[in-house]
């Protein structure tokens, strides 16, 4: 009977041309925005190298610091950083690193423009970095302030064309660097892992960077495993406890948090952030998703009614001759899957190559956007929502449909 | 085989009530061929859909095929349609994106069976109105009276017990149909099918074995 239903809802498709491609052009569109948003929100949050242990990595990116009249909001210092997080009891590791800042220097009579970040030794074990060359800079690189940096490999093509970086130096902030790794580029869109230029942060020049409570530093603890979060988290609060308020200042809203946590902490009044706020941002997230497949639904539900109205006559003969309303609903939705399929389909390719032509249009440095597995299910999963929820409305109020007003031409 | 006690039916809309049938009594034997006659609009088409359980009576009772229909639900509606019950309508109703023998096979897709079962009652069905050159046609390939006889082998390809006619010669010119009240006479004494045609043609209507006459919703005779 589904073959019998298949092959006449192909029929149909070809029967009515104009109503196929309107119904195609929105399921298609619906997914082409939804894949593309997922294929980006995947490449921001899912743990994918370098940042592949950000599944069970937490981070501190921002901390307010608050009185009755008094608030400061904003990247944690690193005195901050080191005080609270480093060596955090239980954590597989700990690190600080600064936020990236642009710079431009001059390196054999041109101009480079380029991103540094400083950072120490542990970074390079919780983030897996692929060296093209050479090796990280270790924590006593760090600690003694060793003049030392890691560079991507489009960075050695512009300081040093083709060749070997290894040892090589530049000059940059009025510092010269040596350098000791190279690794390939990094997407912007990865807070943690982008940057152009890595070095040591005890090479920093700045007064008064080491003792500060807000500033420019972020915090990366790797837990062992998820499991290890609440204990970790319950050491850091208690830390905390401990916290050396300056006048005016009596209350400290930071937490270690998952990367989409950081990601709702950032969003959100940070003095109100509580643990329930990224649940609200995911169900903010959600109803926009909603919006987005409601609106074409709406209007596929209507387009199938129009279409199916046009088949009263079938539903009445189907009626007379045996179908029950369950069996008439089966084969409208049948029809509404087959529909939805190939929608679903011409809207995968065409969110492949709009992924595509946004990685190759470099709108975001080095990101790229590509459809993987877990995409390709999450392409999946919404058509089978999107086909459900436009196919059942019309095929339920179809099957009601009273047969002798089918027959008469679909008036209820 | 079929029973109709004091049957009424009123069509009810917020301002308007009307009375489409009223106290109306019907025997039917088991295998007679009977004619519904009388002026458009007084009732016999919707006589046809309450003995067809396409429609409800609001009053009276109906019994078919020794079973009292009362208080049937969606799925048990269906299946008495299904099993027992064959129609065919003065516009035809063939899907028209389906060949012929699709269309023909549809009461069948409703029953268990297999497709290569399927096919074959569908064929003899076809074969039985002289037809069997057609089934990879489509509905729109053939003349008025080869979509009636393809409604028929639609009809009767799950053997039903009852047929139900709903003016099967009225969009056909007399030649044709003749040819189809052929058909329906040799079903009705080959087979033994309880026949119940509505028709505006007094030639047709003689040729059965009862008239019964309505006039405004009510049975004169």
């Amino acid at each position: 009977m589904i073959g019998n239903y298949i092959k006449l809802a192909l029929k149909v498709l070809q029967r009515r041309k104009f109503f196929t491609f309107i119904s195609l052009f929105g399921i298609c569109l619906t997914l082409v925005v939804l894949m593309v948003a997922t294929a980006i929100l995947d490449n921001l949050f899912s743990p994918r190298a370098p940042e592949s242990r950000f599944g069970r990595t937490l981070c501190v990116y921002t901390i307010a610091i608050f009185g009755d009249s008094y608030s400061t909001t904003g990247t944690p210092g690193y005195g901050f950083v080191n005080e609270y997080v480093r060596n955090l009891p239980g954590a597989e590791a700990t690190s600080a690193f600064s936020n990236f800042s642009g710079t431009a220097f001059f390196h054999q009579g041109r101009k480079i423009e380029s991103n540094i970040k400083r950072t120490d030794g542990a970074y390079w074990k919780i983030l897996d970095f692929h060296f093209l060359e050479g090796a990280p800079f270790t924590q006593e690189d760090d600690d003694r302030g060793n003049f030392v940096a890691v560079i991507t490999s489009d960075l050695r093509r512009k300081l040093f064309g083709g060749a070997s970086a290894i040892g090589k130096t530049f000059t940059v902030e009025g510092q010269t660097f040596r350098v000791v790794g190279v690794v390939p580029p990094v997407p912007i869109t990865r807070i943690a892992a982008f940057s152009e230029i890595w070095v040591p942060i005890h090479t920093q020049k700045r007064a008064g960077w080491a003792t500060q409570m807000t500033g420019e530093y972020n915090g990366l603890v790797l837990a062992r495993s998820t499991a290890d979060f609440p204990r970790l988290r319950r050491e850091f609060a208690q830390r905390l406890t401990h916290f050396r308020f300056e006048k005016n200042y009596d209350h400290v809203n930071v937490g270690l948090d998952t990367p989409f946590e950081a990601f709702a902490r950032s969003l959100s009044d940070q003095r109100k952030y509580n643990t329930q706020t990224p649940l609200r941002v995911k169900l903010i997230l959600l109803a926009i998703a909603l919006l987005f497949i409601t609106l074409p639904t709406m209007n596929l539900v209507s387009i199938n009614l129009s279409r199916i109205l046009e088949r009263s006559s079938e539903i009445g003969v189907r009626k007379a001759f045996g179908a029950s309303s369950r069996a008439l609903v089966g084969q409208f939705l049948v029809e509404n899957v087959v529909l939805t399929i190939i929608g679903g389909a011409f809207g995968f390719a065409l969110a492949v190559a709009i992924l595509s032509a946004l990685t190759n249009a470099d709108l975001i440095p080095y990101a790229v956007f590509d459809v993987n597995l877990r995409i390709f299910l999450y392409g999946v999963a919404i058509a089978a929502v999107f086909g459900a929820i436009s196919g059942v409305y019309p095929a339920w109020r179809m099957s009601r449909m009273h047969p002798v007003n089918a027959l008469r031409g679909g008036v209820q | 085989m079929i029973k109709l006690n004091n049957v009424e039916k009123v069509y009810r809309t917020d301002r308007v009530e009307t009375l489409a049938l009223q106290n109306i009594n019907l025997d039917i034997a088991p295998g007679e061929f009977v004619s519904m006659m009388g002026p458009s609009g007084c009732g016999k088409s919707t006589l046809l859909n309450l003995i067809g359980l396409l429609d409800a009576p609001t009053a009276g009772e109906l019994e078919l095929d020794r079973q009292k229909v009362r208080g049937w639900r969606d799925g048990d509606l269906a299946r008495f349609r299904n099993e027992k019950l064959g129609f065919v309508f003065q516009s035809f109703h063939l899907v028209p994106d389906l060949k012929v023998v699709d269309n023909v096979e549809i009461p069948l897709l409703y029953r268990k069976g297999s497709t290569a079962a399927r096919r074959k009652a569908a064929r003899e069905a076809l074969d039985r109105v002289g037809l069997s050159s057609r089934v990879t046609h489509f509905p729109t390939q053939l003349s008025g009276g080869q979509q009636q006889r393809v409604a028929i082998a639609r009809a009767i390809v799950g053997k039903p017990r009852i047929l139900l006619a709903d003016e099967p010669t009225g969009n056909l010119d007399s030649a044709m149909g003749e040819e189809i009240m052929d058909i329906l006479h040799d079903l009705n004494k080959k087979d033994g099918t309880t026949i119940v045609m509505v028709t505006h043609d007094e030639r047709f209507a003689r040729r059965t074995d009862r008239i019964v006459r309505l006039f405004d919703g009510r049975q004169v005779a």
